[in-house]
């Protein structure tokens, strides 16, 4: 312990907490651990509401969660080695998609570090390149300005999550440093205000272009300008198609929506891009699930492209109109450019694109409950209100699919990595953000299985998140790949012993029905829980859900074949889509 | 393939160098040289980074070197009028030659022998990197038993 003759101003840990909330932490969810142990001390007694996950990973898609709920910094806290390792995949995956994270970590003392101590792991070298930035604090008196610093990293430009990692000594040193307000970085200046000539040349191309497109991704959402995009939409006639991330930026109801583009876009969106002469590209970044085969994405449009982080210009596609800048400013700027031209045959070709639907599906003879009808029925009994929180895989593009979007932050999904095991924590995380809203977490069984475990958080704040699991005994999307491209080789994605490969069968003795049996883990956390295997049965549990203001879990029994479509198979065109089943 | 010689001013700070080198190979690219120092101001070291890579893969380092916090700048010297030069240090064995023919293409190219020893010649010379590419391509015939080279520095003449 220090020596108490040194305690001039404020421990280290101290400065953690401070530092937290004057940055305006609300709600941090912290897993302790022997070297984060002054940090939780100093929590005791702090107005900050501690969340305890029950498995780091679970803690930062929490935070994570919260931050796309609510637009806040989403803050956690881990111990080292461990600790840290397991935040790996939540970190990468807010990175992926831009969301604004403080994370600390505790590590070893600096008398330690460099000698494989216990629990020791080179957390910043580890965290490096799937963090905006991290840091390493050497010195007590560096504490509270790198906090703020942190925070000022995560929120502005292209936003993304820092890690600070505090050595244990550090945290029990003392400081007469002060909070620091308004932090400035030297060597950091996120660009803001666009070029004026560049938003001149991206003007003249859309008063010029008789079939514009508006191609909107997550930065439409991050930086608040998706009310700028829905009036320069409307009121020049422009169709607007979005990413995944960017779904709910512009509201899929109106007449001028495409809905989503790309590998299980819509047929509205796919074909507007292909035959447009403007892309205009908007917060997004061209993802390889969004552009299908780059050769031939939009041959016969020039692109724009504004983005607040260079680096995503030019990257993918050879951009035309590039334009480095907050979107929010770009299209301020913009918008007193802008000139009304008629594009009536552009607008009646979108609505005929429009009659395919965003996505279809087909109805079954052996009357199983179809996933995609679930998702209706969560839109139709919600009327729209839902803040859907998504897993990874056929779920999460039914979800996208199914379900119209009309506010932005309703849509909250790990686009970018792909993390299965988000579809849980993520809901609990946003349901903490807006206490008011309906959050409806949409899982696979296979990922629903991966943070299970956090099943007790909603329990413990009294959280009245819905969790539907689609269950169909398989990992749908690996088993629809299989399926299309391999043959049919069911390799790993049967999660029933009937119908798998031999290698990974054992027949004898019979195993229970369901396994797990999902309404029996929910009853297990305390949550009211049913297993529904028809439409009615759906829409009625639906219905009791959403008007108990306590948490539910809903087990669909679905079918096990069903696939997302349309889909561009991996390295096609976006017009080469699938759009029905062969058989 | 050509090779772009990148000036990067970075923060004077522990990580900042692993941070630049791990950017690098983790989005897949090629370091051909990396020379770092310190610069007339206490806080700012200078990274020059020597990748071989067509334009538009050169552009898209120079913009992810860019946004990183703890970098200040980043300049593509080679699309400008500029200076660079590498330092070489070569051990020859005269063994089956004896010194004066090595000594003679060091003379050619303004290299300096630093050693002398009954069996070897250790030369230094400074150049440009093809000069010094030049240089070795000469002395390869005979029996190189060691080398060291710094890796570009580079100013543009504005």
């Amino acid at each position: 312990m220090p020596n108490p003759s040194s305690q001039q101003g404020r421990s280290g840990a101290q400065c953690v907490v401070d530092g937290l909330i004057s940055n305006g932490c609300e709600v941090l969810f912290g897993y302790p651990g022997g070297q984060a142990i002054d940090i939780f001390d100093k929590l005791y007694a702090s107005p900050l509401r501690l969340v305890l996950p029950r498995h780091e990973q679970g803690g930062i898609h929490m935070a994570d969660g919260y931050a796309r709920a609510t637009g806040k910094v989403g803050c956690a806290l881990v111990t080292s080695g461990p600790g840290a390792t397991n935040a790996v995949t939540g970190l990468a995956t807010a990175m992926m998609d831009g969301v604004p994270l403080v994370v600390i970590s505790g590590q070893v003392g600096m008398s330690l570090i460099g000698t494989d101590a216990f629990q020791e792991a080179d957390t910043t070298g580890i965290t490096r390149s799937v963090t905006k930035h991290n840091f390493l604090v050497r010195s007590v008196d560096e504490l509270p300005r790198t906090i703020s610093e942190a925070f000022f990293i995560a929120s502005t430009g292209k936003p993304g999550p820092v890690l600070i990692d505090i050595p244990k000594n550090i945290q029990q040193a003392y400081t007469t440093q002060p909070d620091v307000q308004n932090v400035s970085i030297r060597a950091y200046h996120p660009t803001i205000q666009p070029p004026a000539e560049q938003v001149e040349r991206l003007a003249d191309a859309i008063n010029k272009a008789h079939r514009p497109v508006l191609y909107v991704g997550g930065g439409a959402i991050s930086s608040g300008s998706c009310a700028l995009l829905r009036s320069l939409a409307e009121t020049y006639g422009i169709p607007v198609c979005t990413t995944l991330m960017g779904l709910g930026a512009f509201p899929e109801t109106s007449p001028l929506a495409l809905w989503m583009v790309g590998m299980h876009g819509s047929v509205a969106a796919n074909n507007a891009i292909q035959q447009a002469d403007l892309v205009i590209a908007a917060g997004a970044r061209f993802d390889d699930r969004v552009t299908g085969r780059i050769a031939d994405f939009a041959q016969g449009a020039k692109i724009a492209h504004i983005d607040v982080d260079a680096s995503a210009i030019g990257k993918n596609v050879s951009t035309h109109i590039p334009v480095c800048g907050d979107l929010r400013q770009t299209l301020e700027q913009l918008l007193p450019l802008m000139k009304k031209v008629d594009r009536s045959n552009w607008l009646a070709q979108v609505v005929k694109w429009r009659e395919a639907k965003a996505a279809v599906y087909f109805p079954r003879k052996d009357g199983k409950l179809q996933p995609q009808a679930v998702i209706e029925a969560i839109d139709r009994v919600s009327k729209g209100a839902a803040t859907v929180v998504t897993d990874v895989g056929q779920n999460q593009m039914w979800a996208a699919q199914f379900f119209r979007y009309t506010r932005p932050r309703s849509f909250l999904s790990s686009g970018g990595l792909g993390t299965m095991g988000f579809g849980v924590p993520g809901a609990i995380g946003a349901q903490l953000g807006t206490p008011e809203a309906l959050v409806v977490s949409i899982n696979g069984d296979g990922g629903f299985q991966m943070n299970i475990q956090e099943l007790v958080v909603a329990v413990e704040h009294r959280l009245p998140v819905k969790f539907v699991v689609l269950n169909n005994s398989r990992l749908g999307m690996v088993r629809q790949w299989q399926d299309l491209f391999y043959g049919g080789r069911h390799s790993a994605t049967i999660l029933t012993q009937n119908d798998r490969p031999e290698n990974e069968r054992i027949l004898a003795p019979e195993e229970p029905v369901y396994l797990p049996d999902f309404v029996k883990v929910g009853e297990a956390y305390g949550i009211r829980s049913r297993r529904v295997k028809t439409l009615a049965e759906v829409e009625q549990t639906l219905t009791d859900a959403f008007a108990d203001p306590h948490p539910w879990l809903i087990e669909c029994i679905v079918a096990e074949d069903e696939n997302v479509l349309p889909m561009v198979a991996p390295g096609a065109a976006l017009s080469e889509m699938i759009l029905a089943n062969a058989n | 393939m050509q090779k772009h010689i990148l000036n990067v001013l970075v923060e004077n700070r522990p990580g900042v160098l692993a941070r630049i080198v791990g950017l690098i190979s983790g989005r897949g690219y090629n370091i051909e040289t990396l020379n770092v120092g310190p610069t007339n101001d206490d806080s700012i070291s200078k990274m020059t980074i020597v990748i071989p890579g067509d334009l538009r893969v050169i552009e898209q380092v120079v913009a992810q070197l860019a946004k990183q916090i703890n970098v200040f700048r980043v300049d593509n010297v080679t699309a400008k009028p500029h200076i660079d030069r590498e330092a070489l240090l070569i051990k020859v064995s005269t063994r089956a030659t004896g010194r004066a023919p090595v000594i003679e293409v060091a003379m050619l190219f303004g290299a300096k022998v630093l050693g002398v020893h009954p069996d070897s010649l250790t030369i230094q010379m400074l150049g440009s990197q093809m000069q010094v590419d030049q240089f070795l391509t000469l002395m390869h015939p005979f029996d190189v038993l060691d080398i060291s080279r710094s890796g570009s520095i580079a100013m543009t003449q504005e």
